[in-house]
């Protein structure tokens, strides 16, 4: 196996062009397909962040009473997806409202009648996916005393569904980019056979085996996709650190949401993708030339 | 009985001025099969190329230590026969046995433990260009698996045997000719193989080179290899052999002479 690897390596070193070419082609393949991963890999946190402990805010009709409450209570938790559930009157709701907005006060206090209606904060069990929240906010409506329920079904479903079209595209697009770089390994390992040929030629004259001619082309297309794969993430790493304080300093303002850096179990994963790329292109390649 | 029926077909081909010839080649065959062991033996063998017989009916039996020497003009067939030898190329018809091995049922897989049988030499050298002269003979070894120690002791003591020591590190294309079929023969010679077939080695080679090429394989042939080698050259022949010569005009043997 040493033999192997010190025979890869040498002749890595006499096509180093050629071999540059593919890591470099290897690691944009990869970077490209980590970046897609890296962004998929936080939205579903985020994601999943929001869908634990959903949250169902219910307002009630303007002839609810206290004494309606605990029926209306029991009812809710006979459903089974209640964590937390508060109830809000609506006069508790206008002070909050006018702490909120300070500013216009002066146009709250010119109110004659309260024009909220009571309500009740629910936060649901956690791992609730957007159809569970649905189903059990459409429960809810169902209750004669509820008013309307909302809970960010407009905006949520939205993102949701712009957010698988993305990953689909994702998918795709990292499909597509796996191609690419097997395409050019497997052409790298094939002008690499041609331009060896007569090596070739001369191993099999003097009794060597099929094994013993295509074990360094296969280990310096593992070589190239494991080198391609770490060129690709210490890329994404550098480009990570640089950039994603940035980003979370903006996004800040908005939402508390920390871009963390591919978990450790998706780097093995992707070294292993662009290992076995390497390993793939060569095979593809020897399979036709040396049959 | 083989033998006898293929000489009977070649006489009465070629008439009686072959009949010495023939008889001749018989009684050496009779003499190989009485005294040596046969390491190789071609039944009948012919080989086409398209619509074109390259060799014709070639029935021989060679054996174990000869030295042979195929003549003949520039596409006689002297090289295609040393091909189907080593299965570059195979027998359209006939039965070749290399040391008890039928090479008709010889599979793709066991093909590189069949030539590891054979040193070969080649009048183009077939070095690898960017490997070091340590390198070109060491891959004999490796490719049958032997250890590195072993191996760079080997490696080493053969190229001293040839002369090209000093020059370990390097690369073909920075030696002569004379140089490169030196190596060409320490490769043929280091893992000790049982035939050494020569196709061509002094074509490319001055006349001093090419001397000291055929000095070089005469001594392994002392060590009890059996050598076969292929050459147009017909001074260099009648200079050098001690064997037989085995001369080849249009596929077929025309002549075998044994020179002492």
């Amino acid at each position: 196996m040493i033999h192997f690897v010190k025979k890869a390596l040498a002749d890595i070193r006499s096509n180093r062009f050629l071999n540059f070419i593919t890591i470099i082609t290897i690691s944009l393949s990869i970077l490209i397909v980590s970046v897609f991963l890296l962004f998929f890999e936080n939205t579903s946190r985020m994601i999943e962040s929001w869908n634990q402990g959903g949250r169902v805010m219910i307002y009630l009709k303007n002839d609810f009473t206290l004494d309606m409450l605990p029926d209306l209570k029991k009812k809710i938790n006979a459903m089974g997806e209640t964590e937390v559930m508060i109830y809000i009157p609506k006069s508790y709701a206008l002070e909050r409202l006018k702490k909120t907005m300070s500013s216009q006060s002066t146009f709250l206090k010119t109110l004659k009648d309260n024009p909220l209606p009571d309500a009740m904060d629910i936060r649901m069990k956690s791992n609730n996916s957007f159809e569970k929240i649905q189903k059990f906010a459409q429960s809810i409506k169902a209750i004669e005393i509820v008013e309307d329920v909302e809970y960010g079904q407009s905006w949520l479903g939205r993102f949701l569904k712009i957010f698988n079209l993305f990953k689909i595209t994702g998918y795709a697009m990292c499909s597509l980019f796996f191609l690419i770089a097997l395409f050019i390994t497997a052409n790298t390992v094939r002008l690499a056979f041609y331009s060896r040929q007569l090596e070739v030629e001369i191993m099999r004259l003097v009794g060597a085996t099929e094994t013993f001619i295509k074990a360094p082309f296969y280990v310096e297309g593992l070589l190239q996709g494991f080198f391609g794969g770490i060129i690709g993430l210490a890329t994404l790493l550098i480009s990570y650190l640089m950039i994603a304080p940035g980003v979370t300093q903006n996004i800040a303002s908005y939402i508390y949401f920390d871009i963390r850096f591919l978990s450790v179990q998706m780097i093995l994963l992707i070294i292993f993708g662009s290992t076995f790329l390497g390993w793939f292109g060569c095979y593809l390649s020897l399979k036709q030339l040396l049959k | 009985m083989q033998h006898s029926l293929t000489h009977a077909r070649y006489i009465s081909k070629f008439g009686f001025s072959q009949l010495w010839g023939s008889i001749n080649y018989l009684l050496k065959n009779m003499n190989v099969k009485n005294n040596k062991n046969s390491i190789i033996r071609l039944f009948n063998v012919s080989k086409r190329f398209g619509g074109k017989l390259a060799l014709k009916d070639i029935s021989l039996d060679i054996g174990q230590g000869e030295f042979i020497f195929i003549s003949g003009p520039s596409g006689a067939g002297k090289s295609t026969l040393l091909k189907i030898l080593y299965l570059a190329e195979k027998a359209s018809e006939g039965q070749i046995l290399i040391d008890g091995m039928n090479l008709a049922r010889i599979s793709s897989s066991k093909l590189p433990f069949l030539r590891r049988r054979f040193g070969m030499i080649f009048q183009d050298f077939k070095l690898i260009p960017a490997r070091t002269v340590y390198e070109n003979v060491a891959l004999v070894l490796e490719a049958a698996g032997e250890k590195p120690s072993f191996i760079r002791k080997k490696v080493v003591q053969v190229l001293r045997t040839t002369g090209m020591e000093k020059k370990l590190k390097a690369l073909p294309p920075t030696l002569s000719g004379g140089e490169q079929q030196r190596v060409a023969v320490a490769r043929a010679v280091v893992g000790e193989p049982s035939i050494i077939l020569a196709d061509e080695p002094t074509g490319s080679l001055d006349s001093s080179s090419a001397q000291t090429t055929l000095d070089l394989l005469m001594e392994y042939h002392k060590k009890g290899a059996t050598i076969l080698i292929a050459s147009h050259n017909l001074h260099l022949v009648e200079s050098n052999i001690r064997g037989r010569n085995i001369e080849i005009s249009d596929g077929m043997i025309q002549r075998t002479a044994t020179m002492l």
